[in-house]
C-alpha cells in the first residue's frame, strides 16, 4: 500500500524537496507519494480522516490535528522532527534608542508581529508578552501567507521593516530571523537591541495517524532517520529542507504554543477553528 | 559539563558584522563532540549564537552559572559534507588527468570537490584527444599578442595615389568574402570550446582567445568593407557551402584539421598576397594583424595533429576520409565565389590594361601554388608521403577555407 504524505505548498522548492524524497525512499524500496496542500488547515482534515497517512504538520497544524483527532477518537503520532525544529526561541526586538528596557515597558505600545496563524511571530510571543504582563499592547499584524502558519517569512520581515520605520515600538520574531535579518541588512547592525527572549518550544512535526498502515509507517519514520549528511544523494535534499538529521519527534516541546492557541481561542477544544479574522 | 573547554572570546563582536567567522574557526580546531566556551559582549549575542549553532548542527547551551557565556558542541556535518570529495587533479599541467570524470564539471583543476551536484556534460574529454603541450605556451603567446583595432589601425590613412572606384569594389568584394570565411572561423573554435572539459583549462583559454582573435578579424574587414561607404560584394551559394561543411564536422580532430591545418593554412598565403597588393594602407595593415593571428591558429592545428599522429596511427586514415568527405560534399557546388576570383585578380593587377589583367591573373595562379605547397607541408607534417600529401591538398576546396 502506498505511503500517503501531506505537505503544505509554502514556496515553489517545496515540490523540489517532496520529489526529492519520494525519489530516494522509493529507491529505498518505501512506496511513498505526496500531496500538496495550498493551506495547513485542510492537511489536518485530511489527516485525521485517513486521506493521507502523514503531514508533515506545522507545531500550529500538530495543536489541531491532536485536538481533532482526539474528537474523534483518534490519535496523532508527532513522529519524527528535524534537528533544527527543536528548542526554538523567538524576540522581542525594539529600536535601539527605545526608552524600553523591559517588556513591562512596553506597556501602551505597539507591536509589530507576523501573520494571524503565524506561531514563532504571532501566537507565541503574544502570549509571552501577556504572561509577562504587559497591559494595553497594541497588535500591527503582518498577514502574508495566512494558512501557511508563518511559514512564509514575508510577515515577519514586514514587521521587522516597520519596526526599522518607526512605525511600531516593538516587532516579534523567531531568533533565526533575527540573525537573517541582521545579515541581509532589513536590521541595520547596531539599529535594533532583543528585549526579551521567549522560552524555547518546538516547530514542525511529522505527524501521523494512526489509522496509517503501521508497518509502512514505521518504514516510513525509520528510513528518514537513515538518511545521512555525508550522503551526497540526500545532502541537497536535507539542504533545501533546513536539516542535518531527522530526530525522533516529542510532544514536550508544544506547550508555549498549545498555551498560546487556548489563550486566543484559535481552535475550540475538539479543533474547530475558531480564530477571528483567519481566513485560509 | 565536564572535559575540556576550548576558550572564545568575540569581544563586542556581533554576527551581523561576522562573529560567525570567528565561531567556525573555534569549531574547527576541535574534534567532533568537542566543545567551546564562548563569551562576547553584544546582546543578540546569545540569540543569534542558538539560531547559528542550530542551522549548522552544532549543540548549544548557555552556562547557567555565568552570565553571557555559552557553550557549543561540534556536530558532524560539516566533516560529513567533505567526506568522499576528492582533488580534481592537480593544478598544473602535471595533475592533468587522462579523463576526467563529468563529476568535476567545472570545478577548478585541483580543486577539492564535494562529492554530488550536477554532471554537466562535455563530451570532448579525452586528454589523448584534446591535449597539445604546446597549448599553454600558445595561449600565452596569443594573450599577449592581442591587439586593439582602434589603435592597431590608423583608419584615416591615406593612400599613395587616390583608389580608383572599381578597384575599391574589389577590395570591398574580398573583405565581404573574408567576413564570412572569419565568421565560421569564430564559430567553429567556439563551438568545440564549449564541448571541452574544463578541467582542460589551457585548451579552452587558448580557443577562447582564437575565438576572440576571429571576433576582431569579423570587426576590421567589416570595418573596411564599408570604410567608403559602398554596398557590401556577394555572398556565394558555393562559397556558404563550403563554410557550412566545415561547421558540419562533430569531431574535435577532424574539425581542427579542416579550420586550421588546412583552412587556416591556406589563408596564410591568402592575406599574405592581399598585404601585398593592398591598394590602401588600410586592407594591408589589417591583413598583416590578422595573418599574425592566423599562424598561432596553424600552429596548434598542427602541433595538436602532429602529436596525436605520432600516437595513433590510425589518425591519419580518418584525416583523409575527413578531406574526401568534404570534397564529395562540395563536388557539385561552385566553390569559391567567382566574383572574388576576379577581385583578387584585378587587386593583384593593379589596372585594367591587358598586360596588368595577365599580370594579376599569374599572380592569382602562383598564390593558389603557395597555398598548396604550404598544404603540403602541413601534411608531410603529419606524417603523410609527400605523394599522397598531394593527392589530399588538391581536394581541398576551392573556396580556400
Ligand atoms: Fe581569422
Ligand atoms: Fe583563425
Amino acid at each position: 500500500m502506498t505511503t500517503l504524505m501531506g505537505g503544505v505548498a509554502y514556496d515553489p522548492k517545496v515540490v523540489t524537496i517532496w520529489d526529492g524524497f519520494r525519489r530516494w525512499l522509493r529507491g529505498q524500496a518505501l512506496d511513498f507519494d505526496y500531496v500538496l496542500y495550498s493551506h495547513y488547515e485542510r492537511q489536518v482534515e485530511d489527516l485525521v480522516a485517513g486521506h493521507v497517512h502523514a503531514a508533515w504538520n506545522s507545531p500550529l497544524a500538530w495543536v489541531r490535528s491532536a485536538r481533532l483527532a482526539a474528537a474523534r477518537g483518534r490519535r496523532v503520532e508527532s513522529a519524527v522532527m528535524r534537528d533544527t525544529d527543536q528548542d526554538l526561541t523567538s524576540v522581542v526586538v525594539v529600536r535601539a534608542d527605545s526608552p524600553a528596557r523591559d517588556v513591562a515597558d512596553l506597556a501602551g505600545a505597539t507591536v509589530a508581529v507576523g501573520a494571524v496563524d503565524s506561531p514563532q511571530s504571532t501566537l507565541i510571543p503574544l502570549s509571552f508578552l501577556r504572561g509577562e504582563g504587559v497591559r494595553d499592547l497594541a497588535v500591527r499584524r503582518f498577514d502574508v501567507g495566512v494558512g501557511l502558519h508563518g511559514d512564509h517569512i514575508g510577515g515577519e520581515r514586514d514587521a521587522a521593516r516597520a519596526l526599522v520605520a518607526g512605525e511600531v515600538d516593538a516587532a516579534c520574531m523567531i531568533d533565526g530571523n533575527h540573525l537573517l535579518f541582521g545579515q541581509e541588512g532589513t536590521l541595520p547592525a547596531g539599529t535594533t537591541r532583543v528585549l526579551a527572549q521567549t522560552p524555547v518550544y518546538d516547530h514542525c512535526t511529522m505527524a501521523i495517524v494512526d489509522t496509517a498502515p503501521p508497518e509502512e509507517a514505521a518504514e516510513f519514520v525509520r528510513l528518514l532517520g537513515t538518511m545521512s549528511y555525508a550522503d551526497p544523494e540526500v545532502r541537497p535534499l536535507l539542504d533545501l529542507e533546513g536539516l542535518k538529521q531527522w530526530v525522533p519527534g516529542r510532544m514536550s516541546g508544544f506547550g508555549p504554543l498549545t498555551r498560546a492557541v487556548d489563550e486566543v481561542g484559535f481552535y475550540d477544544a475538539s479543533g474547530g477553528v475558531t480564530a477571528a479574522e483567519y481566513a485560509p | 559539563m565536564t572535559g575540556e573547554r576550548a576558550p572564545l572570546d568575540l569581544g563586542f563582536l556581533s554576527f551581523e558584522r561576522g562573529a560567525h567567522l570567528l565561531v567556525a574557526r573555534a569549531l574547527r580546531g576541535i574534534p567532533i563532540g568537542g566543545r567551546v566556551l564562548v563569551t562576547g559582549g553584544d546582546p543578540a549575542l546569545g540569540v543569534h549564537l542558538r539560531a547559528w549553532a542550530r542551522q549548522r548542527g552544532h549543540g548549544f547551551t548557555p552556562v547557567p552559572e555565568r552570565s553571557a557565556t555559552w557553550e557549543l558542541v561540534r556536530g558532524p556535518s560539516e566533516l560529513q559534507r567533505w567526506q568522499g570529495a576528492e582533488r580534481a587533479g592537480g593544478p598544473g599541467v602535471d595533475g592533468i588527468v587522462d579523463r576526467p570524470p563529468a563529476r568535476w564539471g567545472l570545478a577548478a583543476r585541483g580543486a577539492l570537490v564535494e562529492p554530488g551536484g550536477p554532471e554537466p556534460r562535455f563530451d570532448i574529454d579525452r586528454r589523448e584527444v584534446v591535449w597539445a603541450d604546446l597549448a599553454p605556451r600558445l595561449y600565452a603567446h596569443a594573450a599577449a599578442a592581442q591587439w586593439d583595432p582602434a589603435t592597431a589601425v590608423d583608419w584615416a590613412a591615406a593612400p599613395a595615389e587616390p583608389v580608383p572606384a572599381d578597384v575599391e569594389a574589389a577590395v570591398v568584394q574580398v573583405m565581404t568574402y573574408l567576413v564570412e570565411n572569419e565568421q565560421a572561423a569564430l564559430v567553429v573554435p567556439a563551438g568545440l570550446l564549449a564541448r571541452v572539459h574544463p578541467h582542460f583549462r589551457e585548451v579552452q583559454q587558448l580557443l577562447a582567445v582564437q575565438a576572440a582573435d576571429e571576433a576582431r578579424h569579423v570587426e576590421v574587414f567589416s570595418r573596411r568593407a564599408t570604410l567608403h561607404g559602398g554596398p557590401m560584394g556577394t555572398s556565394s551559394a558555393g562559397g556558404r557551402s563550403s563554410l557550412a561543411s566545415l561547421l558540419a564536422e562533430p569531431d574535435f580532430s577532424l574539425a581542427s584539421f579542416l579550420l586550421s591545418v588546412l583552412g587556416e593554412g591556406s589563408f596564410l598565403a591568402l592575406l599574405g598576397f592581399l598585404e601585398q597588393y593592398a591598394p590602401d594602407p588600410v586592407t594591408a595593415r589589417i591583413t598583416h594583424l590578422a595573418r599574425v593571428d592566423e599562424a598561432r591558429h596553424v600552429a596548434f592545428g598542427v602541433a595538436h595533429l602532429e602529436h596525436q599522429s605520432s600516437l595513433d596511427p590510425t589518425l591519419r586514415g580518418a584525416l583523409r576520409s575527413a578531406i574526401e568527405r568534404r570534397h564529395d560534399a562540395l563536388v557539385d557546388t561552385a566553390g569559391l565565389n567567382a566574383d572574388v576570383f576576379d577581385a583578387l585578380v584585378l587587386l593583384a593587377a593593379g589596372g585594367w590594361t591587358p598586360a596588368a589583367i595577365a599580370r594579376g591573373h599569374a599572380r592569382v595562379q602562383e598564390l593558389q601554388h603557395a597555398m598548396d605547397d604550404g598544404r603540403r607541408q602541413r601534411l608531410a607534417r603529419l606524417g603523410f608521403p609527400p605523394d599522397e600529401a598531394a593527392e589530399l591538398s588538391a581536394l581541398h576546396t576551392r573556396n580556400f577555407m
